[in-house]
This record gives structure tokens, C-alpha cells and sequence, in this order.
């Protein structure tokens, strides 16, 4: 790496394969180094910036680590209060039906407190795009337990670890809200990998591809890591999320144009 | 002149909205307020107007949708009564905080818990106080009659969108149900989305290209923002102080004694006033209009000419607070208040002010 800043001349227009797009504001993002919150922003912008909908693009922020996305997003956004974000694009989709609107949203805002908000919304069908971080903590409270925290799990409200007879079970939304007539694509992907996040874009792309057709809500949960609170190296709790998140919460399209992905068993 | 209708309260609101050039209601049905909603589905105001109506899963979402809608420049308004407004308050408050216009009606209901669904007066202090966490207020209107249930949408809008604040109807289940003579305002045209980013620059409507992206929120994690974010709202409180105040005044000149009433209760008092006239009592009648901002100064220089007053609310004496910090100590100032649902009657209130006023 460092050899490759050493050399300037490689950096000439001609060579450049990949530039951060212009759609992100340049400023330092407030996530943890490896946190895969900052990969999922700018490849939502780079589809928001292919599509040509900057202008056209109302975003709703949530409450969690990425209360915060409104500064580094360079659209109009809406801070939503927590769990809320589903109703208010709800409301601003109704009164703009021709903008894009998506809501972003951690699995404590979406899977607990905002539950409702999440399921009616999508039940409404509602012609919004939902994306779902999922890294099975409350990353910004200080890691207690989400509602997808897996059994055993520790955080800093399971400190022993998950006891789901006391606890309850991890909830998985995606799938839940797969059998919902008002869904129309759901999936779940991650951007753990060069390979994973090209995936997730290409969801995302055909999440905003699907609300100029009007039919329903566009889900993609994306399993991502939160290596500050499950108190691991980022590439510790990259193999953690693959040997644990992934048999879990398996990777791939659930629902697609309106029907559920039959699973080999 | 307009058009005269024979009408609900709560219809009142929602006819009102829809010739208001509402952009869409957002509700969750609860006695004595349903109306509203039941009228608007009726009425179709897609149809007539564009107007979006959605029944929303609880009033949690019905306020965020609020908040939503209204932080992109649109006209909206959302109806409940006192359980719903409860849950509303963590929305309301956020609004507050992002400075966002709306229309909010509290068809007021007898509390607390699930109390009953009668009418109530209950609701002053979470009205008029800020009901949700942090330093606010909502501009709050007490309509006492199905004209002001009216009236007061339209000037509720007005004036959300002037001081970019939520403004609250605070009415009670008497208003919201009774049936009265109304004479609607003509319709005004919905702006198009052309006209709304023209009008609200602050507004979330999508970047355009010759400005910074805009963001709503009621965020600043730095106390020094945070504190200017304070002091500008209480800037702007004090705005509506210096210009926002109505109020009427019954009976007043040559009053001796005076009653103090909102909504229901002037309405109450209005006929009091009436009987304890015909009995040589001379009684006249002070009507805050606005709750927030309270005509501190105007009721105070009334109160100056009289023996005694009776503040008379259907609640257990909210308002009474608001009328003895405007005025001195030395005022005989007493609350005659029925609640849990029973609306006094004019006699009920004459008695009182014997007792405890002149008599007392
Ligand atoms: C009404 C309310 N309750 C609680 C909180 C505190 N809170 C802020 S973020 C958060 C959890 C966020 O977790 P998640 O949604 O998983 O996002 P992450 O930080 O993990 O990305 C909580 C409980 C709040 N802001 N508002
Ligand atoms: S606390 Fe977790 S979710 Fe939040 S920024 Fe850090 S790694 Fe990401
Ligand atoms: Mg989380």
C-alpha cells in the first residue's frame, strides 16, 4: 500500500480503476475502522449516483450508529427517531410518490423498537426501499443485546451470553417480512468481501429499480460486523460473522418479484 | 360569504383540512375523535383535492408519519385523543426540535390511564407545557365552538408554517362531537411540489443542484449547538408571544366579578355569565384563545378591575396556574372544576362563584 502513495505517477487519470463517488460527502465517517456500516453508504451512493437520482433521492436516517448518515450522504435526508424511520417514509413516499425514498436502519431500530412501524409498513407495501444493518448488537448504546443477537451471544446486557429461555430468540425480520404480501424483493446479503458488497449493490440497484414499478417494499438486510462491540479485531469479527451470523442468518434472495426463493432443504 | 353546513366538530376538522390545501392526514381511530377519519375516508379528498388519507397502525407512526411528511414542506395534520396524544409526545417533541409545521388535534378525553371517553379539559398542562422531553412549545388554540373547530385549522397552518412549529388544537369530546351551524372557508388550492420547494427551502424535497443537501433532524450532539438550537426556539417562543395572543372578552366593562375559561368551559361560562347577570351579579367572561402564547398581560389588566375570580376548567385546575403567575398575589383568584368526564352545568358554576367568591 504504501508503496503504491509513494508513487504518484501511477495515480494519473488514465489508471484509475475505482474513485470514491462524488456522492458521499468528504468528511470523516464516525464509524469504527472495519465496521461495515461506511461500505454499505457508499455503495448505496454509488447506485443512487448510476441511477442519476441525487436529486430525486429522499433518504430517512435512523437512531443507532448511523444517526449519523445524513452528514455523509450527500442527499436530502431525515433524522427519524428511533425505530420511526418506516413511518416517515411511509408518509414522504405518499406525498412524493416520483422521489426514491429508502429508510437505513441498525437491527435494534428496525427489529425491536421500530417493529411495528417495520412490519406495517411493509405489510402496506409500501413503494420504499429498506436497508436493514444487521450486526446483531446495539452498536452505538455500547453493545447490549439486539433482538438478533445470537443465542449465547454476549453483550453487555447477556454478559453470560444469550439464555433464549430468559432472553428470547433471535427474530428474523427478513424472513418474517418475506411472507408478507406487501414485499416484493428481500434478501439478505453482506459486504464483508470485494464479492459480497458488489452483491449487496447490485440488490440495492434492483431494491430502487423496483419502486419505479410501484410494487412494494424492496428489503435488503445486509449481516454486517460490529467489531467495537462484540470487542473483536475487524478481521476477527469478519471470520466470527462468517462462522456464526452467516449458519444463522444465511446469505441470498429470499423473495424475488413477489415470490418466495423455494429453499432446498 | 361561505358555505353554511350543519356539522360535527371533528368533521369540521376534517372539511376544514381538506379546503385548507391539506396535503394528507395521518390518524389512528379513538373515541370521541374517529370522526375525523371516518369523515375524510367518506369524503375522498384524493379526489377532490389530492389529499392523502392513511390509517396508520398507531399514533407512534401517525406522528412520525407527521413528521415525515412535514419535514419534506407538506401541509399535514393528524387528529387523536388524550391515550394517543400521550403516545404522540416523543414525535411531537422532535418536531419541535427540527422546527417542522403541523397540525396536531387533541379532542380531549377524561383521563388519566384510559379514563373515559367524555370529555375533559385534562389535557392543558401536556398542551400548553410540552407534553415530550426538552425545552418546547406548541403553539396551542382552544376552539370553543364547531365554527372555531373550523377556523382554527386553517389558522393552525398558517401559523405552523410562519413560525415552522407544530401547532396543537386542544379541544375536548363536547366540541369534537356536538352539532352546530358552520360556515366553511372556500377552498385553497394544494400547492404542487414545484410551489412547496419554492416556499420551504428548508425542506427535505431532494437536492437540487444550486444548493447543499438538507437534512431534518433535531440532533446536535455538541452542547454549544445544542444550546443555540435552544435559544433560537426560544427566540422564536418569544415571537409568538409579542404577536400571536387572542383571546375575547365577555361582559367585561362593568364586571365585578369575572370567570376564566378555555373551549368548553366558556362556552359554559358564556350562559353563566347570563344567569348570574339576571340575578344582579355582574360577571363577565375572560376566553384565552391561545394557550400558548397565554394573553398574560391582557388578562391581568382585566383581573386588575374585579373582586374576584373563578377559573373554571373540566379538569382539577391546570389553568389556574397560568392565570395567578400573571397576576399578583393579592387577587382572589379560585378554580371551579368537575372532571373525569362531567361537563358542568351553568348553574353548577353560578353556585360556585357564590361560594367561593363572592361569598367565600
Ligand atoms: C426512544 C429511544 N430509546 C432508546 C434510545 C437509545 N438508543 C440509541 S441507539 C440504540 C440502539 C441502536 O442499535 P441498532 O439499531 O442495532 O444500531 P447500531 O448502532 O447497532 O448500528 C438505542 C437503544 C433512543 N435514542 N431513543
Ligand atoms: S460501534 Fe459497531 S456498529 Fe457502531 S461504528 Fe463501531 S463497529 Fe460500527
Ligand atoms: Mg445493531
Amino acid at each position: 500500500m504504501e508503496e503504491l502513495f509513494a508513487k504518484p505517477e501511477i495515480r494519473k487519470p488514465e489508471n484509475i480503476v475505482y474513485k470514491k463517488t462524488d456522492l458521499m460527502v468528504d468528511r470523516p465517517l464516525s464509524y469504527c475502522p472495519g465496521c461495515g456500516h461506511g461500505t454499505v453508504h457508499r455503495i448505496l451512493m454509488e447506485v443512487i449516483e448510476e441511477m442519476d437520482i441525487q436529486g430525486d433521492t429522499i433518504g430517512v436516517s435512523p437512531v443507532g450508529c448511523s444517526v449519523l448518515a445524513y452528514d455523509f450522504l450527500d442527499i436530502d435526508m431525515l433524522g427519524a427517531a428511533h425505530g420511526r424511520a418506516p413511518a416517515l417514509a411511509t408518509a414522504i413516499k405518499r406525498l412524493w410518490p416520483h422521489r426514491f425514498v429508502f429508510t437505513y436502519q441498525g437491527d435494534g431500530d428496525l427489529a425491536a423498537i421500530g417493529t411495528a412501524e417495520t412490519i406495517h409498513a411493509c405489510n402496506r407495501g409500501e413503494n420504499i426501499t429498506i436497508i436493514f444493518i444487521n450486526n446483531g448488537i446495539y452498536g452505538m448504546t455500547g453493545g447490549q443485546m439486539a433482538p438478533t443477537t445470537l443465542p449465547g451471544m454476549r453483550s453487555s446486557t447477556s454478559p453470560y451470553g444469550r439464555d433464549v429461555l430468559t432472553m428470547g430468540y433471535p427474530l428474523k425480520m427478513t424472513e418474517l417480512v418475506a411472507q408478507l404480501p406487501g414485499t416484493h424483493y428481500v434478501t439478505r446479503q453482506s459486504v464483508h468481501t470485494p464479492g459480497n458488497a458488489r452483491k449487496t449493490k447490485k440488490a440495492i440497484r434492483k431494491a430502487f429499480d423496483i419502486q419505479k414499478e410501484k410494487k412494494g417494499v424492496g428489503w435488503i438486510e445486509v449481516v454486517s460486523n460490529c467489531n467495537s462491540g462484540w470487542k473483536m479485531t475487524p478481521v476477527q469479527a469478519n471470520k466470527w460473522m462468517e462462522d456464526n451470523m452467516f449458519p444463522f442468518y444465511p446469505l441470498g434472495d429470499i423473495k424475488v418479484d413477489g415470490k418466495l426463493i423455494e429453499v432446498a432443504k | 360569504m361561505g358555505e353554511l353546513r350543519l356539522m360535527k366538530g371533528n368533521e369540521a376538522v376534517a372539511e376544514a383540512a381538506i379546503r385548507a390545501g391539506c396535503d394528507g392526514y395521518f390518524g389512528y381511530p379513538i373515541t370521541p375523535q374517529s370522526e375525523v377519519m371516518e369523515y375524510l375516508m367518506a369524503e375522498k379528498p384524493y379526489d377532490r383535492t389530492g389529499m392523502v388519507v392513511l390509517q396508520a397502525e398507531s399514533e407512534v407512526a401517525s406522528i412520525n408519519m407527521i413528521y415525515g411528511a412535514a419535514g419534506t414542506g407538506k401541509k399535514v395534520i393528524t387528529s387523536s385523543s388524550s391515550p394517543g396524544i400521550s403516545l404522540m409526545q416523543e414525535g411531537i417533541s422532535y418536531m419541535a426540535g427540527a422546527e417542522l409545521p403541523a397540525v396536531i388535534v387533541n379532542v380531549v378525553r377524561g383521563g388519566p390511564g384510559l379514563g373515559t371517553i367524555q370529555p375533559s379539559q385534562a389535557d392543558y398542562f401536556q398542551a400548553v407545557k410540552g407534553g415530550g422531553h426538552g425545552d418546547y412549545k406548541l403553539i396551542v388554540l382552544a376552539p370553543a365552538s364547531v365554527q372555531e373547530m373550523c377556523d382554527h385549522v386553517k389558522l393552525g397552518f398558517d401559523l405552523a408554517f410562519k413560525y415552522r412549529t407544530p401547532v396543537m388544537l386542544l379541544s375536548d369530546g363536547a366540541v369534537g362531537q356536538m352539532m352546530e351551524k358552520v360556515v366553511l372557508f372556500d377552498q385553497i388550492p394544494r400547492r404542487t411540489d414545484e410551489e412547496v420547494i419554492a416556499q420551504c427551502p428548508w425542506a427535505a424535497t431532494g437536492k437540487l443542484k444550486n444548493r447543499d443537501h438538507i437534512i431534518i433532524t433535531s440532533l446536535d450532539l455538541d452542547p454549544a449547538g445544542q444550546e443555540r438550537v435552544n435559544l433560537k426556539l426560544q427566540a422564536k417562543y418569544k415571537k409568538i408571544e409579542e404577536n400571536e395572543i387572542m383571546y375575547e372578552e365577555i361582559h367585561c366593562e362593568d364586571a365585578e366579578y369575572l370567570f376564566v375559561a378555555f373551549g368548553l368551559s366558556a362556552r359554559i361560562c358564556q350562559k353563566a355569565t347570563d344567569l348570574a347577570r339576571a340575578k344582579g351579579i355582574k360577571v363577565g367572561l375572560f376566553r384565552p384563545i391561545t394557550l400558548f402564547p397565554f394573553p398574560v398581560q391582557q388578562i391581568a389588566s382585566t383581573i386588575k378591575r374585579v373582586k374576584g375570580v373563578l377559573v373554571v376548567e373540566m379538569n382539577a385546575g391546570q389553568m389556574i396556574e397560568d392565570v395567578k403567575l400573571s397576576v399578583g398575589l393579592n387577587v382572589k383568584i379560585e378554580h371551579f372544576g368537575r372532571f373525569g368526564g362531567i361537563i358542568p352545568s351553568p348553574d353548577e358554576v353560578v353556585r360556585a362563584l357564590e361560594q367561593k367568591i363572592i361569598g367565600g
